[in-house]
């Protein structure tokens, strides 16, 4: 059985539909918020009311260029809109806003690391559409037929980033969606938040035996609102179809719905979602152009992006590549990094400390690097004081600790809570020879060949010390005197 | 009497401007039961904006159109009033805002006296598809007035106001104008925004005006012209000033004679008609001659592919889920949809509903709606290349005059011809106007056509100014009749 799944290899292409975060809507000014009161954030332009027409939001193609650019697409310098007829309650103009020929940019690629190789995933093309608005079922009760629906998300601008088919494990996709995410969020034109809907996306899925060129029948597997999703949605309908397939039967073209609930995907018969949708010109909008200084005005705002902040930080950091991967996912938490160098120079034990101590606190409360409470010069100055030994990693914890309890800086928390560490060798030697002296069995049980007691000297040693004597000397003083001992 | 003879006796103290719109709505009341011009009369709106004008007026700040009565066809949006698009799946619904060419009359001070009949959702050409049943040609009740903006022909050829705005995307301002014996200006698509003004087909749409004289269309679109930036296919460049040019000489106007719109098809008292001003305008030594508009045969056909494509997707919003009339007896969404749309819809939408669908599905697309706009683009270039040597181009509205009420309203096709004149100049974007230039043996009026490059309202104004008041005003006296405001 696993010999013949071997023989299948997948092949799978993501749209993923991102929200831009503009004000306003895309084609009329009402303000562009999430989670507001159903139907508040309407005018006529977005309920779709008779005689409105609709008026583009610059912005929105700004962030879309944006977007373009930082994804390596060429950027149309003429592009059209175009009308998509499909009927549902929440779609109030029974067509969708959204582009069809002649999109805003196409031919682009975004690099995904696997196992530290690069893998260019191509993009086909970006192209800017309208969201539209939202059904509400009452909760529970199957009974009832009725449904409301909520316009607010009506015109919420979009857009679509749709990949070629060069993604082949779930894992790839997973890693397209996050470097993906890592982007947007880079350029600061989403929220890209999946559980509220602000980064969506479907995957188009076939399989074919290794080594085929052909593609297979190709499935659609629509909601897959999280990272997780994505890998599991895309596993089970990979065997699904390698069932099929194994069972000599043929893969529908179907599109399918993902429920995470029930970690299957279902098959959508909706008629009405059938393939026709009638594609025209929208005669309402005259074609969008876009001057080559407009693109590189935009080209200018474009900060460095997640791939090459990561090669650039282990370059010029020397730090190991999987630090650098977490230091990136955030642009902030990268920055963060980047401002603590200024004030030490031991950047691996740094990184360490970021990904650590510092993720562990924000995951723990639930906080964005921004809101943290030690300044980037507090921890780079923290991690100097271990590197030129006045502190030890051990106190450093305690040092941490403080700094997140009072706010105050590392010199302040060492000078008043005299945690300086303790490095003077004739100071150590005393303090070795009063414990010796003190625990007068041990040194004998010691010195009769019971070793482990090596430890419990130690520790009588940072007990006495309170913690600040210098580990390394302790551990050198106590051995040379130790092993004199013995010789005697 | 125009308007601004009525405001200057109204300033003087000789006219009641109140007064005078009371008589309108009661001459309204009264006669238009037999023409069904009105769908809605604003009778306390109006009434209150005749007394707030008439302070202006004496105050001497009245706006531009002090003094206008004006009827709306019911496409355009008024705010808090129905639009009901002559169709019975928005009879009851009210519009919340102000279309652009609303908020501009207002605030140019003219009195909006209520909406008028048209076709359904504008499709049709003798107002018969009416949900609100077909207006009559004030000419002879038994004839149409024209459509789709037939209730603002009738109404202004009735005598009820000097002017009417409608819309045409086919003919729909110029062909009853014509019917109806009365002045008929579908401005430069662009010209005037479409922002309120419900959708037929998008590309096509332009607001216009119906009125008894080329001097009141001058005031109105000076008036309603100009970009909206709530309308993104309204185009920014310069309203030059038509009231002033109106009466310059047209000496230098070099006009051309498309044979193909004189050929078979015409009737012969129409081709006649037109030629009686031809040739004196020629006496006046004014260069016209024979040109040729190659594409011309493929106008209705390339028409009611783009048309109707557009309108299938214009009016899919009217589905019974958010507003408008709804079918109530269903439990399931697409039954819902299904006979809400059926019974909202009269037949001839739903033909059209139907055969945009049809054009732009799948597998059919290429062969229909693409190669539509290809043909769109040559008749374009057939008029640019025209207008390379001329100024305006003169042809007849329709190939006969008003028809019998009935007549065609079983064979779309033969309704769909009488079109025929007035189609290419939408599908160029161009603006055109309607003027009567003679009666039938029959009494019934008859329309000539001048057409004008994109955005050159003024030469086509000028001329028809010309004509209305040195050739045809003479010899018509029914036509171009003295409005009495009594």
């Amino acid at each position: 059985m696993t010999d013949s799944r071997n023989k299948y290899e997948a092949v799978i292409g993501l749209e993923v539909h991102a929200q831009l975060k503009t004000k306003s809507k895309i084609f009329c000014n009402c303000p562009n918020l999430f989670g507001k009161d159903p139907n508040t954030l309407v005018c006529p332009v977005c309920l779709g009311l008779p005689g409105v027409l609709p008026v583009l939001n610059k912005k929105a193609v700004e962030y879309s260029i944006k977007t373009a650019l930082a994804l390596k697409c060429r950027v149309a310098p003429f592009s059209i809109f175009a009308r998509k007829n499909y009927f549902y309650p929440d779609l109030p103009k029974g067509y969708q806003i959204s582009q069809f020929e002649e999109p805003l940019s196409e031919n682009g690629y975004l690099e995904i690391e696997i196992d530290g190789n690069w893998k260019k995933i191509r993009i086909k093309r970006i192209h800017m559409e309208e969201d539209a608005g939202k059904l509400i079922h009452p909760e529970g009760d199957e009974s009832v037929s009725e449904s409301k629906i909520d316009i607010n998300r009506c015109g919420v601008p979009l857009i679509e980033i749709v990949s070629e088919p060069d993604i082949t494990t779930p894992v790839e996709a997973h890693l397209y969606l996050k470097k993906l995410k890592q982007v947007l969020s880079y350029l600061d034109i989403s929220d890209c938040n999946m559980e509220e809907g602000s980064l969506r996306c479907d995957a188009n899925v076939s399989i074919r035996k290794k080594g085929e060129k052909s593609l297979g029948v190709k499935t659609e597997v629509k909601n897959l609102n999280s990272f997780k999703n994505v890998e599991k949605a895309l596993d089970f309908e990979i065997n699904r179809q390698k069932k099929i397939l194994e069972q000599g039967g043929h893969i529908l073209q179907e599109t399918l719905y993902w429920d995470a609930r029930k970690n299957q995907a279902f098959i959508m018969r909706r008629k009405e979602y059938s393939d026709d949708y009638r594609y025209f010109p929208e005669p309402d909008l005259i074609p969008l152009k876009v001057s080559t200084e407009w693109i590189e005005k935009i080209r200018k705002t474009i900060p460095e992006l997640p791939n090459e902040k990561k090669k650039r930080l282990i370059k010029q950091y020397n730090i190991p590549s999987y630090n650098a991967e977490i230091l990136i996912d955030s642009k902030e938490l990268a920055d963060y990094f980047e401002k603590c160098t200024k004030f030490c120079s031991d950047y691996r034990t740094l990184s360490n400390w970021i990904i650590g101590d510092v993720l562990y606190i924000l995951n723990e409360k639930k906080i964005s690097i921004t809101e943290f409470r030690i300044p980037p010069e507090f921890l780079g100055t923290m991690v100097k004081l271990i590197e030129n030994k006045t502190i030890s990693g051990k106190i450093a914890k305690e040092v941490f600790e403080e700094m997140l309890k009072t706010g105050k800086s590392p010199e302040d928390i060492v000078k008043t809570k005299n945690l300086i560490q303790l490095t003077d060798e004739d100071k150590i030697s005393d303090i070795i020879e009063t414990v010796l002296k003190e625990n007068k069995e041990e040194l004998e049980k010691y010195l009769n060949g019971k070793e482990k007691l090596f430890g419990f000297f130690i520790g009588q040693i940072m007990k006495k010390t309170r913690g600040k004597a210098n580990p390394q000397i302790v551990n050198k003083l106590l051995k040379n005197k130790l092993d004199r001992l013995k010789e005697k | 009497m125009d308007f601004i003879e009525l405001r200057n006796k109204v300033y003087k103290g000789e006219y009641s401007l109140t007064e005078v719109v009371k008589n309108t709505l009661n001459k309204i009341l009264i006669n238009d039961k037999k023409i069904n011009s009105f769908i809605t009369l604003f009778k306390e709106k109006s009434l209150k904006k005749a007394t707030e004008v008439e302070k202006k007026i004496k105050n001497g700040n009245g706006g531009r159109l002090a003094g206008l009565i004006i009827a709306i066809k019911d496409i355009i949006c008024i705010k808090n009033e129905r639009v009901t698009c002559g169709s019975k799946i928005l009879k009851d619904f009210i519009s919340p805002y102000n279309a652009t060419v609303i908020e501009k009359l207002e605030k140019d001070d003219a009195i909006i006296i209520g909406k008028t009949n048209m076709d359904e959702f504008a499709m049709g050409s003798s107002n018969e598809t009416s949900y609100f049943g077909p207006a009559k040609n004030p000419w002879d009740y038994e004839r149409v007035p024209g459509g789709s903006s037939g209730g603002s022909a009738a109404a202004v050829s009735a005598g009820f106001v000097p002017a009417a705005l409608g819309t045409d995307t086919g003919g729909s301002i110029r062909q009853p104008a014509s019917f109806c014996g009365i002045v008929g200006l579908k401005p430069t698509y662009g010209r005037v925004s479409r922002f309120g003004l419900v959708a037929f087909a998008s590309s096509l749409d332009q607001i216009g005006t119906l009125t008894s004289s080329t001097k009141t269309t001058a005031y109105i679109l000076q008036s309603i012209a100009g970009y909206d930036p709530k309308d993104s296919t309204s185009v920014n460049i310069e309203v030059p000033e038509y009231v002033e040019h109106l009466n310059d000489s047209i000496s230098e106007i070099k006009i051309a004679l498309p044979v193909e719109y004189f050929g078979e098809g015409l009737d012969k008292e129409i081709r006649e008609s037109i030629y009686q001003v031809i040739d004196n305008l020629k006496k006046q030594n004014i260069f016209i001659n024979e040109v040729s508009l190659p594409h011309t045969e493929f106008a209705i056909a390339t028409y009611y592919i783009l048309a109707t494509a557009e309108a299938s997707s214009n009016l899919a919003r009217y589905d019974g889920a958010r507003y408008g009339f709804r079918y109530e007896n269903s439990d399931d969404l697409e039954e819902m949809y299904k006979i809400t749309r059926t019974e909202g819809f009269g037949d001839e939408v739903k033909r059209r509903i139907m055969l945009g669908t049809y054009v732009l599905s799948a597998g059919y697309y290429e062969a229909y709606y693409r190669k539509a706009q290809k043909v769109r683009r040559l008749i374009k270039e057939d008029f640019d290349k025209v207008f390379k040597d001329y100024d305006c181009i003169i042809t007849p509205i329709a190939p006969t005059p008003a028809f019998k009420i009935g007549e065609k309203i079983d064979n779309p096709l033969k309704m769909y011809l009488s079109d025929i004149y007035t189609i290419s100049v939408n599908l160029a974007g161009l603006p055109g106007i309607s003027i009567p230039c003679g009666l039938t043996s029959k009494n019934l009026p008859i329309g000539l056509q001048i057409i004008g490059k994109q955005f050159d309202e003024l030469t086509i104004l000028k001329l028809a100014n010309y004509i209305e008041n040195h050739i045809v005003k003479e010899n018509y006296p029914d036509l171009f009749y003295d409005y009495t405001y009594k």
